[in-house]
């Protein structure tokens, strides 16, 4: 069993497992603490500089990169580690557009969160110098944008891609300032090797890497995927009586929060115009709709004249194992043949 | 082991006998400045001369001896004699010097600059005696442009490998103590002691570990670990294999800049020595231990000279430092413990182990013992590379060594430590050079780098200068260097193109702290210092800018605008010059500049005559209100 | 894969800590690194091919188009700066007709900014190819590259 700590944060006393970080226990027991570059599913970067605390009274040292340790007593905040982080949010505001309105980020912007919780003043903001990037905006991916304009360079995509997906399609391009995340050749979403998951773009802290679904929903469904036998568990967001956007559920066994292009962003089917919702017959050489009864006894009728070798089964991929398991059943005991298949893949 | 001692005797034979024997002896420094002075060509231009006229001589390569700026260099050593060391001898003067000195015995007195050996000739100074090289103390340099480098006999000879056979007499315990003893502190930056490092490392449990010489050498300004390495690289060698033994570490990485091809192919060539020779590889002189050296080139990055980030280079990543702890010495290079050192920190170990502990702390203070490898650059007469006792005072190292400033101008700072230090006004100049009095002023040793500004050097621009550079290679992983370090320079852009406010100043300090304070790695941690000691000491420069509009040291071009004064003859130089047609003025006849038309780029200035001495710049004047 | 890139692998076992070394290789064959040569070298270490390039565009000495015939590279060290590195390379600018970091079309000039190319003492220097160019004034520059200003 892992050990737990006895600690304290800002004269609360909390509890926290051997190897969490002082940031990540604080989080859980809704302490803020300034942070930008880090994320509790990924390792720790050390990067933003936003996250210092003090540890019994020494030195600054960065909460997502320390562990937690029996009886420290931890300040998560001081005249000097205001300054310092005052100081990086400021460089980074005035690194930032300061269209806030336009942005698809908006509500859920860890910068607006941290400049808010500082008290970032407008004019201090005005004696730096605001920097001009003026890059392209990548517009290629269907289901997200990438504004490096945007991006503050935590670098969770990166390690998002890396860590969790596995793939790598982003990295970090050029050094110092000049610093941008991109694709290989710094090409286009679209021309990469990226499989559109999305992984990145829910992890981004601010509106750089953005969903072009709107963000919030007026209330969400808990549910299951239906695309595939592995059943990651999703919440539709609803507003009105349509789907607006797939949040994946975090507490779900099977998918931890994580999930692919299709659960993610492959939910236009549902609301579109051109969507079947009543079984078609082709008479004629038309398709012409019919009632579910017409169509399931004309299957019925033609089925009982297929049985043997000119019957075969292709299931599909969105029902569950058990609906896979009944087809195969009926195919060898029913349709009397072994030639039985499955899409496996949408 | 007995080998060794068999071939060490056969090399000093060797030695005696190209010293001693009847064939003049004449060395070119052949290191990178040499070459940059065309050295190349006089080795071949000597050999062809003393060819065609029937001398037979031995001609040998040899590194730097630190007169950078009298390169070419060539020392001729006749039969009896002492050697005579002469100065600036480029192509054109080759023939001139065979058949002066070579064949007639006539020391030409425009290239002489002093004789090594016991005895004198004629009124020609002892090299050694010259106020360039009296206050000097060459120790780690003592080979450096006496030894052929590529030659491991010549090594041999002058006590190379004595210190490793040495250690492996008294054993690891016993180096780490010596080392102790010596006071060693870490040449590369900050100063640390070297045995306290290696004790973290040899008391961390692994199958692995790895010891690494610094050799990035990325400080602008800096070449003493180049020269070093050019000159004598077994010393390199040697004082590797031994620390490598002390830590028990069996592989060694040398990370070395591409931009040293020379270094690179003088440190390939040593190691195939020494591995053919027993020196590296399995059981080195039977003492079972085994150790190789590989060598890592960098690929230019500064940032790449930082422990973490050098580790994170050469396992093939960007590099971009990581947290610590883990310390590299605990967990470095592929999770193992590592040891990483500079070059001279490393040759030092050599010469602790030939001559022991107490011989090496002789020189040098209380806490900074021994001596230390400088170049020397900038505004100096004697730019070049020197080794001074520790606790030297920078007035000695600049105005004895250094010869002070050249063309009668006057001295106004000096950088030490490089984009990491700061600079030092003339009020201070009497502080000694060693690390803690360094640090009590607001600037570093660091590797070694000393620039010298003069009166025409405008602070602020130099300031601008060193943040640009390390805008430049911040790695740009945490937010206070890579948005800090942009956000001074483009405020520091604005101030020397005279767009500077008022609260620039205060601005500037506060960043600078902030950056120092917050950033992740030494680069970002020192940055702001070359900002930070210049508005210390030089703020009235910055504030001339701000609210006269000046710029002092009339450099910046916003600032200044160029006249031509009476004296003008007309001879049309400048007007000839000026690529912005903005001289104008008939044969003859005073000239003038049309102001709206000039470019500032200040060809006039530098073209006039100095016997006229027409052109001048001014500051201060047509400062105009933006519109 | 192209002939001189496969030759050049030959020479590795496709380890990650190749990557470096590998492409100072392919630029001293190609004088650039094209990007195709990226995505064989992310196929033969293993590693993603963002990260190659991750890399490549990190260090300063890579370059992603090709060099001119005459590749001048500008000292910006601390001692050629203040013995007026910045005025030489205004004048190579204009001498040569493009800004630093460009080829001329015709692929004679390249012109580049180096950190320090260690002649500190024979400051203000530039190196041509392989060749130092040292103790320099704005005249010897319009000397060295002047036959383009000519041309013009
Ligand atoms: C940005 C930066 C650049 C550095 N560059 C060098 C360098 O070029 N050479 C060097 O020996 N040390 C350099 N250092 C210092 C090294 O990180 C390290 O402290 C040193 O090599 C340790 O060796 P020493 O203890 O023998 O001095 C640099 C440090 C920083 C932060
Ligand atoms: S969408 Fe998925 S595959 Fe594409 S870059 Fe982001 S994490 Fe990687
Ligand atoms: S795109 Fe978002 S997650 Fe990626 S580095 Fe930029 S800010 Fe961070
Ligand atoms: S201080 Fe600068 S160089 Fe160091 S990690 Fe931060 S950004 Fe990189
Ligand atoms: S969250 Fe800790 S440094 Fe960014």
């Amino acid at each position: 069993m892992t050990k737990e700590y006895n600690l304290t944060i800002d004269g609360q006393k909390i509890i926290a497992q051997e190897g969490t970080s002082i940031l990540d226990a604080a989080l859980e027991n809704d302490i803020f603490i300034p942070h930008l570059c880090h994320h509790p599913d990924l390792k720790p970067e050390g990067a933003c500089r936003l996250c210092g605390v003090e540890i019994d009274g020494g030195r600054m040292v960065m909460s997502c990169l320390s562990t937690v340790g029996e009886g420290i007593d931890v300040k998560t905040d001081s005249s000097e580690i205001r300054q310092a982080r005052t100081i990086a949010m400021e460089l980074l505001i005035a690194d930032h557009h300061m269209d806030c309105l336009a942005c698809a980020a908006a509500n859920d912007c860890a910068l607006l969160d941290i400049s808010a919780y500082l008290g970032i003043q407008p004019d201090r903001l005005e004696r730096l110098r605001p920097s001009d990037k003026g890059l392209p905006i990548d517009e290629s991916n269907p289901f997200f944008q990438f504004d490096p304009n945007k991006c503050v360079v935590c670098g969770i995509c990166v390690r998002t891609c890396n860590e969790i997906v596995g793939l790598g399609a982003l990295g970090f391009i050029n050094r110092g300032f000049k610093t941008v995340i991109g694709t290989f050749g710094n090409k286009p979403f679209t021309e990469s090797i990226c499989e559109s998951c999305g992984e990145c773009v829910v992890r981004c802290p601010v509106g750089a890497l953005a969903p072009k679904t709107p963000k919030f929903a007026a209330r969400e469904v808990q549910t299951t995927c239906v695309y595939c036998g592995v059943g990651c568990g999703i919440y539709l967001g609803v507003a009105g009586d349509k789907i607006v956007n797939v949040r994946a559920d975090r507490e779900r066994p099977t998918n931890e929060g994580s999930l692919c292009v299709k659960g993610r962003y492959g939910f236009n089917f549902i609301n579109h115009p051109d969507r079947l919702t009543k079984p078609l017959i082709k008479k004629d050489g038309e398709f012409v709709e019919a009632e579910w009864d017409e169509a399931l006894e004309l299957i019925a009728s033609k089925f009982v004249q297929s049985k043997g070798d000119k019957f075969a089964a292709l299931a599909s991929a969105k029902c569950t194992n058990e609906e896979n398991y009944l087809i195969q059943k009926f195919t060898r005991a029913v349709m009397e043949t072994n030639t039985v298949d499955h899409c496996a893949r949408l | 082991m007995n080998d060794l001692i068999a071939y060490q005797q056969e090399a000093a034979s060797v030695w005696e006998e190209l010293n001693s024997n009847d064939m003049p002896l004449i060395t070119v420094g052949n290191a990178t400045c040499g070459r940059s002075a065309g050295s190349i060509d006089v080795v071949e231009a000597i050999q062809a001369e003393t060819a065609e006229i029937g001398i037979d001589c031995n001609v040998i390569e040899v590194g730097c001896i630190g007169l950078c700026y009298l390169e070419p260099i060539v020392s001729i050593q006749k039969q009896g004699q002492p050697m005579v060391v002469f100065g600036n001898v480029t192509l054109k003067q080759v023939k001139k010097l065979v058949a002066d000195y070579l064949v007639n015995d006539q020391i030409p007195p425009k290239l002489v600059i002093g004789t090594i050996g016991e005895e004198k000739i004629g009124d020609v100074p002892k090299l050694f005696e010259l106020p360039v090289l009296k206050p000097q103390v060459r120790r780690a340099l003592k080979r450096c442009g006496f030894i052929d480098p590529t030659s491991l006999e010549h090594y041999l000879a002058n006590s190379g490998y004595s210190g490793l056979t040495r250690a492996f007499d008294v054993g690891p315990e016993r180096i780490v103590e010596e080392v102790k003893l010596a006071g060693l502190r870490g040449r590369g930056g900050a100063g640390f002691p070297a045995w306290r490092k290696w004790t973290f490392c040899r008391e961390a449990e692994s199958d692995q570990k790895y010891l690494i010489c610094n050799a990035d050498e990325g400080d602008p300004g800096a070449f003493m670990n180049r020269s070093l390495i050019e000159g004598d690289p077994h010393a390199l060698i040697e004082g590797m294999i031994i620390t490598g033994y002390a830590l028990g570490a069996s592989v060694g990485y040398i990370y070395c800049r591409a931009e040293y091809p020379l270094a690179l192919e003088r440190l390939r060539l040593a190691i195939q020595q020494a591995e053919e020779n027993g020196l590296l590889g399995v059981n080195i002189l039977g003492s079972s231990f085994d150790f190789k050296i590989k060598i890592k080139e960098g690929a230019g990055a500064f940032v790449c000279g930082e422990e973490t980030a050098l580790i994170q280079s050469i396992e093939g990543e960007r590099g971009m430092p990581t947290p610590r702890p883990p310390f590299p010495a605990v967990s470095g290079l592929w999770g193992k413990p590592t040891i990483i050192n500079n070059v001279e920190s490393l040759a030092c170990v050599g010469l602790i182990m030939q001559n022991g502990a107490e011989w090496f702390a002789e020189y040098g203070t209380e806490k900074s013992k021994g001596t230390k490898t400088i170049a020397l650059v900038g505004k100096v007469v004697n730019s070049g590379l020197v080794e001074v006792p520790m606790g030297i005072s920078l007035r000695e190292l600049i105005f004895d060594i250094g010869g002070g400033v050249p063309d009668g101008k006057k001295f106004k700072a000096v950088q030490t430590g490089g984009p990491s230090g700061g600079c030092v006004p003339e009020e201070l100049l009497d502080i000694p050079v060693d690390y803690d009095s360094l640090n009590e002023v607001g600037t570093i040793m660091g590797s070694g780098g000393v620039v010298v500004m003069d009166e025409s050097t405008c602070m602020v621009d130099f300031a601008r200068y060193f943040l640009d550079f390390a805008e430049k290679e911040s790695c740009g992983k945490c937010v206070p260097c890579r948005l800090g370090t942009k956000q001074m320079l483009t405020i520091l852009e604005d101030i020397v193109e005279g767009r500077g406010k008022p609260e620039d100043i205060d601005l500037l300090e506060e960043l600078g702290e902030a950056v120092m304070a917050g950033s992740l790695c030494g680069l970002g941690q020192t940055a702001p210092n070359p900002v930070l000691t210049t508005l210390r000491y030089f703020r009235d420069e910055y504030e001339a800018h701000i609210y006269e509009g000046k710029c002092p040291a009339k450099q910046c071009k916003e600032f200044i605008t160029y006249h031509i004064l009476d004296s003008c003859i007309g001879c049309g130089l400048c007007l000839r010059n000026c690529s912005s047609n903005a001289i104008i003025g008939e044969p003859k006849k005073l000239h003038w500049i049309e102001q709206e038309l000039c470019h500032k780029c200040g060809v006039c200035y530098e073209v006039c005559p100095p016997k006229f001495f027409s052109v001048e710049i001014r500051t201060g004047e047509l400062k105009e209100e933006p519109a | 894969m192209d002939k001189s890139l496969q030759v050049i692998l030959q020479t590795f076992e496709g380890k990650k800590e190749e990557i470096i070394p590998i492409l100072q290789n392919v630029q001293d064959a190609y004088s650039y690194i094209p990007e195709r040569s990226m995505t064989d070298i992310a196929l033969f270490t293993g590693v993603p091919e963002s990260q190659v390039y991750g890399v490549a565009t990190f260090y300063a000495q890579f370059r992603f188009t090709p060099r001119g015939k005459k590749h001048c590279m500008v000292c910006r060290g601390t001692a050629c700066h203040v013995n007026g590195a910045p005025r030489i390379l205004e004048e190579m600018e204009e001498a040569l007709g493009i800004k630093q970091g460009e080829t001329s079309e015709d692929l004679e000039y390249s012109l580049e900014t180096v950190a320090c190319i260690g002649a500190c003492s024979l400051a203000p220097a530039i190196m041509v190819n392989d060749t130092v160019e040292a103790k320099l004034d704005p005249k010897k520059v319009r000397k060295l590259f002047g036959r383009v200003v000519a041309n013009e």
